[in-house]
């Protein structure tokens, strides 16, 4: 159903020829190219046309202005002393492995809370699932800087309380994690994932499961866990790609510098500066192909690690 | 990444209405209802249920009612009142905001709109064109292009943006709206394109071979068999398209730089670099203006939203 069991389940059909190829041997070469023409001409020439251009140019030093200047693997080398470089690294990592999880965690815990035939629960769906939806808009970016700000919407009610909160926002210990705070609020779409999921999960298990004195907590470590991992898997692969590259929120909330002292200096964001602030477009393609690399390289590992706790039930 | 996955609930195996969870959940409370009436012990567990959910519910929400009520009060107030209360209405951060840019923000609305339009026609047009060409056509190399449109639902726009913008800056398209339209014509979304291959896959193929016995052809079939009964599909790819452009910050903010040209997200962006403290009342107002098209959507096309996002796992 998804993108990665398609992309899986070709590698395994590879070699084989199915009876409906075998029956076409008349192929539609020509129609079927022409309804492919628009998006054969876009993987030209806005995708792999581009994506080679940027490994061409992350060898070299450009501007813009003159034209590309071959320097080598200096770009990367630079890339290996860049301190901020270093800095924006840890900022991603930190809001991917935390705010991915704890997003994870609790759209599956809604989700549970959500199934079995609760009353009211299209209401419910829909207040959780709003957030999701307008998360990645500048508007709510905008309102995050307010209630996280020093007077905000958050210090006020603390106030209620007799509590002096910080300035979220604008403390380097505490900025990250009001926008790690606001990924989490946008756990609807996993939630509605996992909501499709455990409605796949055959009621007889948990019957079984109850006729042999199952607690609720074991029917869901062993029966509802297990059948869910694929799903689970699924959102984490997904939801690691797509925070690799946020952007706006921390550009917004930070006013586009990634500060206090560059705590939200995002990846993308220093990205950013680099080939849209002080067009160095050498370097900033080197940091694209990095960028990519590294989820490349972490969606692979969540793949390998898949084999050890992911149950498929075939 | 098998099994479990390719049995979720595909949108060509429901025909319309909310859809089979809602028919299940109401089947399962028509039985507990049909059996016994509820015990004690199931009730307290109902309720402690609703409790949380009420609770967890009004927070997620709260800061989305509080910028509301927030942007009907005077300024000052936003920064002392955490409360929902409102003891008068207050238009005028509307009225201020409206025309605190160089444009009334009816113009980067305006600006907006057509991007989102553009770019919906384009992602109707060509995704569907090309899932046509996947789901029912044999041709050489189909595998392998298959793979790749697979890979780059995957492939982070960054990796694309510098030559893309290198590109387009030499055509002389900086400042127009064809490098945020022209991708989407191109089918670069080849996200809406899976999700519409999947969709063709579960239209009955007897019904391309009626139209071809009655002579049809390719082009035929298409626009007269698969495309009317792929509604729903494309009902998908147009919200979807919709909310991800209206609120697309990022491509805007490095395409548009000229004021005229601003779309909305960059155009707020604008506000609130250039607002003084005193005016975050008229900042919340046209955040909310933003966000107004954005709800609409949810509210009247929520079931496509989320059979969507079931049957294909996205944002």
């Amino acid at each position: 159903m998804s993108a990665m069991s398609e992309l899986s389940s070709i590698s395994r059909r590879k070699g084989k020829i199915t009876a409906e190829e075998k029956k076409a041997n008349g192929r539609d070469n020509k129609a079927a190219y022409i309804f492919l023409l628009p998006w054969l001409v876009g993987l030209v020439a806005i995708t792999i046309g581009p994506m080679l251009m940027s490994l061409y140019l992350s060898f070299t030093d450009y501007n813009l202005l003159q034209p590309p200047e071959w320097t080598g693997l200096e770009n990367f080398t630079r890339m290996l002393t860049d301190a901020r470089l270093h800095n924006s690294l840890g900022v991603t990592f930190t809001y991917v492995f935390i705010g991915v999880p704890l997003q994870l965690a609790v759209a599956l815990l809604i989700a549970l809370v959500l199934d079995k035939g609760l009353r009211g629960l299209p209401f419910y769906r829909s207040i959780f699932y709003l957030p999701s939806l307008l998360g990645g808009s500048v508007a709510v970016a905008i309102l995050w800087k307010q209630i996280f700000g020093t007077t905000g919407l958050v210090n006020q009610v603390l106030a209620m309380f007799g509590i002096q909160g910080p300035g979220w926002i604008s403390d380097p210990s505490t900025a990250l994690g009001s926008i790690i705070l606001l990924h989490v609020w946008t756990f609807g779409a996993p939630m509605i994932i996992f909501l499709a999921g455990l409605r796949q999960i055959p009621v007889m298990y948990y019957e079984a499961a109850k006729v042999d004195g199952a607690s609720t907590l074991q029917q869901f470590w062993r029966i509802t866990l297990p059948m869910l991992s694929p799903i689970i898997f699924f959102n984490l692969v997904l939801q690691i790609i797509g925070s690799f590259q946020s952007f706006t929120q921390a550009f917004i909330v930070s006013g586009g510098n990634g500060g206090p002292s560059d705590s939200t200096m995002f990846f993308t964001l220093y990205l950013y500066q680099k080939g849209f602030g002080q067009f160095d477009m050498g370097y900033a393609s080197a940091m694209a192909w990095f960028l990519l690399v590294i989820i490349g390289v972490f969606t692979a590992i969540n793949f390998i690690a898949s084999k050890y706790w992911v149950f498929y039930d075939d | 990444m098998t099994t479990k996955l390719e049995t979720l609930p595909t949108p060509e195996k429901k025909s319309g209405g909310a859809g089979k969870p809602t028919n299940n959940r109401k089947a399962r409370v028509r039985e507990s209802r049909g059996t016994l009436a509820f015990s004690r012990a199931q009730r307290t567990k109902a309720l402690t249920k609703h409790a949380i959910l009420i609770l967890a519910g009004g927070l997620m929400i709260y800061p989305l009612l509080w910028m509301v009520v927030s942007s009907l009060r005077p300024n000052e107030l936003i920064f002392r009142d955490p409360g929902l209360w409102l003891s008068s209405l207050e238009m005028s951060n509307y009225t201020d905001g409206w025309s605190a840019l160089t444009h009334p923000f009816g113009h980067y609305m305006l600006n907006s709109a057509i991007v989102v339009i553009g770019s919906i026609l384009g992602n109707l047009i060509s995704c569907s064109m090309a899932a046509y060409a996947f789901a029912r056509l044999q041709f050489t190399g189909k595998k392998l292009f298959f793979g790749i449109m697979l890979l780059t639902i995957m492939l982070p726009f960054h990796v694309v943006i510098v030559p893309q913008y290198i590109l387009f800056s030499q055509i002389g398209w900086v400042n127009t709206f064809w490098p945020l339209l022209v991708p989407k014509l191109l089918a670069t979304d080849a996200f809406f394109v899976f999700l519409m291959v999947q969709f063709i896959r579960g239209i009955p193929k007897d019904l391309d071979e009626a139209a071809r016995i009655d002579g049809a052809g390719h082009p035929r079939i298409f626009l007269r068999v698969i495309l009317p009964l792929m509604v729903p599909a494309l009902a998908t790819t147009t919200i979807f398209t919709f909310i991800w452009t209206w609120n697309d910050f990022f491509g805007a903010l490095i395409y548009l730089t000229d004021p005229d040209m601003f779309t909305v997200p960059v155009a707020l962006r604008a506000f609130v670099d250039s607002q003084s403290a005193t005016s975050w009342g008229s900042l919340f107002a046209m955040s909310i203006v933003s966000l107004l098209p954005v709800f609409l959507v949810f509210l009247f096309g929520q079931r496509f939203l989320i059979k969507g996002i079931a049957t294909t796992g996205i944002k």
